[in-house]
């Protein structure tokens, strides 16, 4: 069976424009002015971006100056990991140690391991519960005193099994030792409640695109009391720490994305949490076997829910995880296995692998993810082929000996 | 039909998707990755399994607008294919590693995964002709790949589709060239994928370490030389034997023994082979009754040769050459062709070369344990 339309269930690899995004960039793009230009059609573009600046603030709970507008996620990632790491250590030689867990996106990842092997800094690696958590206990257990610590960062929400960690906590209990503290929140904004203030983070990142708005626009939020030594020199822009012409069609576009995203949670995150627990007990009902990754459904954390509410991490033994998305996508419903490299190769996911999972079970693992597109429908899309498709995926085995 | 589609990233995998959607198939485009330390780019025209070839094979499978995965084949591979060719060497014979992989990878590990998941059969771009269940030679005799399919039996035919068998590769190149393909201009893949820069001794060497052992000659019985590694030779090499012999006749290796890690050599006169025993066949249809005569290819770009073809006791084959051969290595496939000039030489099957012997000896000379 093929359907003309896909049934899209990867909204946290990216989730369609909002309309009312659609009309503020298109609005915006037909209008002349680089916002550091001092003539009238410059102001005008500089107002739209201030404007947007102030909009995003308000979203995330931060100070308008506390916005740095970047290229999305990953360069917010890598500015907060790496801008953080070159200041704390300038400051003091002895700060080279990066504290961090292995559960992170590879934009964290890659960009300390980068540090580790051209920067020389020293990584240490937080345990991550079974969950996908990582605890307080373990953060300060891991920094000590602190005082070799360049920057701790831990994700807000992850990606691919929708653990959510205690931030604020987390970051209390960086600042008890003086050590600046980064979370990726990408996949956390819109879905659970983010504070950027109330928080106490030190720098956080976030995304267009995951909240309807634009790829390649997202922000990081980086307290004002915070060096960070930038990537990019030239222009001076966002406080001489990420420079660059503004992209103000686009800064447009991802505040009336936050806003959207921020304003209509509450009500987004029960209808995702009950098509989520659906599809989840729909599975389990046709694949008694299939387990669920990450925490559990109904988790608690800091009085918000423990697990990304549009989140369904699930393995199927004795299948793996490339059979079954290509035997999905051929009867039209969209998912992910969670991590590919650039050539597309498969692995078994290195945030299942960091819970404890053993590497069959990482690959034999599908993530579902819905937004604010998703319906009733979609779910039972999935559930009129799951089992079948199961079976099928089984009989062509895990390809491995 | 549902098939998959195995594209490399090169101009012939993606010319036989392109026409075998053309041809009303339901077609998914596969990419195997072989190799598990991928390299980002090609590297000179070796290679078949860069994340720049899995780049290629994606942007023309995204152009003819079908699905598109990369399966990760790369510990099937090593195993199957890499550590065979590199424990073929070290016990003094000379695989095929395409036929290997052709024979593992691409018509059973690949096409049993692609059966398993609803697929009825694999599209490859070899230049070979398929009908009917008859495997026979290209049009491009140039170009002719039916050598590594000899392997193939009924079974995995019935599965296989090659549609370039009927067309030259510049008449493939330009079908890619008409539908705006990027690799219609790539270079040809050559030798062997798994040792990119070509230095197949070095990589044995870097494999098996250094191993030396004599040279002997054959004539004389005499020690003429030391080797580092008798996986460095090949039988019939004529170049590079490292000896000096006392005239000034060109020396030819005769016989690998890789347990005294001796390597004999001789003149040519010594080098001829007229006589083959092979491991047991395999045969792409009904087997064919014994004894009969036949073309034998010896090696994969080497001249078929009139044979008369018997069984052995071992259930083997023996294959009698009308003319004696130099360079049969044992490992390589005789694949037996039956001509026919007409329709392209029949493909009937092949066996696994294991000793040699002059055309008048009664006894194979053993150049291999």
């Amino acid at each position: 069976m093929t359907y003309s339309e896909p049934v899209y269930l990867d909204h946290a690899a990216t989730t369609p424009m909002l309309p009312e995004v659609l009309a503020a960039m298109t609005g915006q793009l037909g209008r002349v002015g680089n916002a550091s230009s001092l003539h009238a059609s410059g102001r005008a573009a500089r107002r739209a971006a201030e404007q947007a600046r102030e909009r995003l603030a308000e979203a995330l709970g931060a100070r308008p100056s506390e916005v740095l507008f970047t290229g999305g996620g990953t360069e917010s990632d890598n500015l907060a990991v790496k801008g953080l790491f070159w200041a704390r250590r300038e400051a003091d030689s002895r700060r080279r140690r990066i504290v961090v867990s292995p559960a992170e996106h590879h934009a964290v990842l890659d960009s300390v391991e980068w540090l580790a092997k051209h920067e020389g800094a020293e990584v240490t690696w937080l345990p991550v519960e079974p969950s996908g958590r990582v605890t307080p206990r373990a953060l300060a257990e891991a920094l000590g005193d602190g005082s070799d610590v360049a920057v701790a960062s831990v994700m807000w929400a992850n990606n691919e099994i929708g653990a959510v960690s205690d931030v604020a906590a987390l970051a209390a209990t960086a600042h008890d030792v003086g050590v600046p503290f980064h979370t990726d929140a990408v996949q956390a904004v819109g879905q659970v409640l983010v504070d950027f203030g109330a928080s106490g983070v030190d720098a956080l990142t976030m995304t267009g695109h995951k909240l309807g708005g634009p790829m390649g626009a997202g922000a990081l939020l980086l307290r004002r009391d915070a060096e960070c030594t930038p990537l990019l020199h030239g222009g001076g822009q966002e406080r001489d720490v990420r420079s660059g012409t503004l992209d103000v069609a686009a800064i447009v576009g991802l505040a009336v994305a936050a806003d959207a995203a921020v304003h209509g949670r509450v009500e987004r995150a029960a209808e995702l949490a009950r098509l989520r627990d659906r599809l989840v007990a729909g599975v389990a009902e046709q694949v008694p076997d299939a387990q669920l990754n990450g925490p559990a459904l109904d988790d608690v954390v800091r009085s918000g829910p423990g697990r990304l509410p549009g989140n369904a991490h699930l393995s199927f033994p004795g299948a793996e995880g490339d059979a079954l998305l290509m035997l999905l996508d051929a009867r039209g419903i969209e998912c992910s296995t969670g991590s590919a490299c650039s050539a597309g190769v498969a692995r078994p996911s290195h945030v299942l692998l960091a819970v404890g999972a053993d590497p069959d079970r990482a690959r034999s693992s599908l993530r579902f993810s819905l937004g604010h597109t998703s319906t009733d429908a979609d779910v039972d899309a999935l559930l009129d082929v799951v089992a079948p498709v199961v079976e099928r995926a089984r009989r062509a085995g895990t390809g491995r000996r | 039909m549902r098939v998959l589609a195995a594209m490399s990233g090169g101009v012939d995998s993606a010319v036989a998707a392109a026409l075998a959607v053309d041809a009303g198939h339901d077609v998914t485009g596969v990419h195997l990755a072989l190799s598990p330390d991928r390299q980002t780019l090609r590297s000179g025209a070796r290679g078949c399994c860069s994340v720049e070839d899995a780049h290629d094979a994606r942007r023309v499978a995204d152009e003819l607008g079908i699905p598109f995965y990369v399966w990760d084949l790369a510990e099937r591979f090593t195993e199957d294919v890499v550590d065979d060719f590199v424990a073929e060497y070290a016990a003094g014979r000379t695989p095929n590693p395409c036929l290997r992989c052709n024979e593992k990878i691409k018509f059973s590990a690949v096409l049993d995964r692609a059966r398993a998941l609803g697929f009825d059969a694999v599209v490859t771009g070899h230049h070979a002709r398929l009908a009917d269940g008859e495997l026979r030679r290209s049009v491009d005799a140039a170009k002719d790949q039916s050598y590594v399919l000899g392997v193939l039996t009924a079974e995995q035919l019935a599965a296989a589709v090659f549609p370039l068998g009927g067309m030259t590769k510049d008449r493939v190149r330009e079908i890619a060239a008409e539908r705006g393909f990027a690799v219609a201009t790539k270079a040809d893949s050559h030798d062997i994928c798994f040792i990119p820069d070509g230095d197949t001794r070095g990589f044995l060497a870097r494999r098996l370490g250094e191993q030396p052992g004599p040279v002997v000659d054959a004539a004389t019985g005499a020690t003429v030389g030391e080797h580092a590694g008798a996986y460095g030779f090949t039988v019939g090499q004529r170049r590079g034997l490292g000896v000096t012999a006392g005239d000034s006749r060109p020396r030819y290796v005769l016989g690998i023994e890789p347990v005294t890690r001796t390597v004999t050599i001789g003149t040519a006169d010594l080098a001829g082979v007229g006589r083959i025993v092979t491991a047991a066949p395999t045969w792409t249809g009904a087997p064919p009754e014994l004894p009969f005569r036949a073309e034998v290819q010896l090696r994969a770009h080497g001249t078929p040769v009139p044979c008369e073809v018997t069984g052995d006791e071992a259930g083997g084959l023996r294959i009698l050459l009308d003319e004696q051969q130099r360079g049969v290595a044992a490992g390589q496939s005789a694949v037996l062709y039956a001509p026919d000039p007409e329709r392209g030489d029949l493909v009937l099957g092949q066996a696994a070369i294991r000793t040699t012997g002059d055309r008048a000896a009664t006894a194979g000379r053993e150049p291999s344990a």
